[in-house]
């Protein structure tokens, strides 16, 4: 299992435990994180499942791709730390990842 | 005194009724009914990739059990509403139990039409819209079946192109000239039209279908007709010929319906306390300036948060921009607004390429965009129809301008130049035409995002 970590606007800090392999907005729903919709169901297709990736992660995290990259411009407060964790899947490197979720999505 | 909320539908409309009434206070009584014995659950992946058997069961469920005790949202689900007593604010289950409701959401979406014609009764003729029908056609769903596929829409469509990939052979009937013909325009319809058949579909459109007979041993094998005489073998049907919304319940307790219940913008229907959202609600769109009833997750979702946030009195009106999508092969389809009534499309990228974006413009405006394995078009289209922007055909079309920098006014022409040198001075101050107040508008949308 994977410790993942979801902190929200106001603090409240979740460390969950995530199957390898199940991508990071399925691990939210199933765990009644806030503040993350995923209403497409996790195809990159809506944007609602917005975080900000803490800065110690960013690097490990890495690079999205141009699908996701594009459609982030729908978020509110997209920034260079800004990924849609339907596309993150736990995995051992991100054991410990630490992500700040919006209020609510867009 | 608790208020009760009772909800008629558990599909995307119904259970996001539900989150958000928790979401925005709502502290009374949430009464969820749905007429299928499962979770509420998400439709678009029944025809895509839990089809294909790439997504688990379990993933399909909007949330989990667990959420709904927690947020304590009653379920009965596998239960049918039978009537509704306006006067008495009273639902009549078909328990035999009746509940009574403060506020009552109609979130009952559709049912497929069916086909009507001989032997369309036939067990190995099959829809596809909740998951027990999918569930139903998983044993003969294999490698080496024969698969007709009755309808070109984007139902026949993702399941005609999971079937290929898995082995089958597919034929996919059309009755319209093109696939996707009341969504699309030609050229896209066309262009699927070329995708499945070099995946291997035999596709034809224009054709109806005349009867669907017995082949072989009894309860086996099917023969489709044609109204163009072929007859066409197969193990299984799969009929996608659109959506009926479920009216009829509103109806007979006096809610006003002309395709779908009518409900204005904050979702209210015609009786008091009465609300409707998703696919079986018709609403007055402010983007298209007339009224429409969608069939899509983006309008199920946000209309489940607009009756929710009307019944716990706040203000925020249904003003959505309809967005779409399909996923067939390696291609995303996403489409942005209703292209109905458009006088020009503007093909941006290259069709044979397989990553493109059709603009669709009326007079000049946009109405929609059809983005094929173009993200960022998509997404820019969006802002432009939210926002209404000015668009210019011209620099749509041209792919030296990033698609981002499309929701920018166009740059004025001479002709707008001149305008400004000529436009009367109004107390003392120029009068800056829209467009100029546009383009600064969109840059300072563009320094927002940025920062």
């Amino acid at each position: 299992m994977i410790k993942v970590n979801y902190i929200e606007s106001d603090g409240t800090r979740r460390e969950i435990e995530v199957e390898e392999g199940v991508n990071l907005m399925d691990a939210a729903l199933d765990n009644m994180v806030p503040g993350i919709d995923g209403d497409c169901g996790g195809v990159c297709a809506c944007a609602t499942c917005h975080v900000h990736i803490d800065p110690a992660w960013v690097d490990k995290v890495g690079a999205m791709d141009a699908n996701e990259d594009a459609m982030l411009e729908l978020t509110d407060e997209r920034n260079e730390s800004s990924r849609l964790c339907c596309q993150l899947k736990a995995s051992p490197q991100l054991d410990g990842l630490i992500m700040h979720t919006p209020e609510g999505q867009h | 005194m608790t208020e009760t909320v009772v909800i008629i539908g558990g599909g995307q409309a119904g259970a996001q009724a539900a989150v958000s009434l928790r979401q925005e206070g709502f502290e009374g009584r949430v009464v969820l009914i749905g007429d299928e014995p499962v979770l509420p659950y998400q439709r678009p992946p029944l025809s895509k990739t839990f089809l294909a058997g790439e997504l688990a069961r379990e993933r399909l469920f909007i949330k989990p059990a667990a959420y709904y005790r927690k947020v304590n949202i009653e379920q009965r689900l596998g239960e049918t509403v039978k009537a509704i007593d306006s006067a008495q604010q009273v639902v009549a289950l078909k328990s035999g139990q009746t509940l009574h409701y403060d506020h009552l959401i109609l979130a009952t979406g559709g049912r497929v039409r069916q086909l009507e014609c001989p032997g369309a009764k036939h067990p190995q003729v099959h829809y596809l819209r909740t998951l027990a029908d999918v569930e139903a056609m998983q044993n003969t769903f294999t490698a080496g079946a024969r698969l007709v596929v009755i309808g070109g829409g984007y139902v026949g469509l993702e399941t005609a192109a999971v079937a290929v990939q898995h082995g089958l052979n597919v034929t996919l009937l059309v009755a319209r000239p093109t696939p996707l013909g009341r969504v699309t325009s030609p050229e896209v319809g066309r262009f699927f039209e070329d995708v499945h058949r070099q995946a291997g579909v035999t596709l034809c459109c224009n054709t109806g279908v005349q009867s669907i007979e017995e082949d072989g041993a009894a309860g086996k094998g099917v023969a489709v007709v044609t109204d163009s005489g072929y007859r066409v073998l197969a193990d299984m049907v799969v009929v996608g010929i659109g959506l009926l919304p479920n009216v009829e319940l509103a109806e007979s307790a006096g809610v006003a319906c002309d395709d779908g219940i009518l409900v204005d913008q904050y979702g209210r229907s015609n009786i008091d306390n009465i609300y409707a959202a998703g696919d079986c609600a018709n609403h007055p769109n402010p983007v298209y300036q007339r009224r429409l009833r969608l069939e899509s997750v983006q309008n199920a979702v946000d209309q489940g948060k607009t009756v929710a946030a009307t019944i716990c009195g706040k203000d925020k009106p249904y003003a959505q921009v309809p967005w779409f999508w399909s996923d067939q092969y390696d291609l995303k389809l996403q489409t942005a607004g209703i292209n109905s009534g458009y006088d020009q499309a503007v093909v941006r990228g290259d069709i044979a390429s397989r990553s493109f974006a059709v603009f669709y413009l009326r007079e000049g405006r946009l109405l929609a965009v059809d983005a094929v394995n173009r993200p960022a078009e998509f997404v820019v289209a969006r802002n432009i129809l939210s926002k209404d922007l000015g668009v210019s055909a011209e620099r749509l079309r041209d792919e030296s301008i990033p698609a981002k920098a499309l929701a920018d006014a166009p740059v004025p022409t001479v002709a707008d130049a001149l305008a400004i040198e000529n436009t009367p001075v109004k107390g003392g101050q120029v009068s800056t035409p829209p467009g100029i107040e546009k383009m600064h508008q969109s840059a300072d949308i563009k320094h927002e995002r940025v920062a």
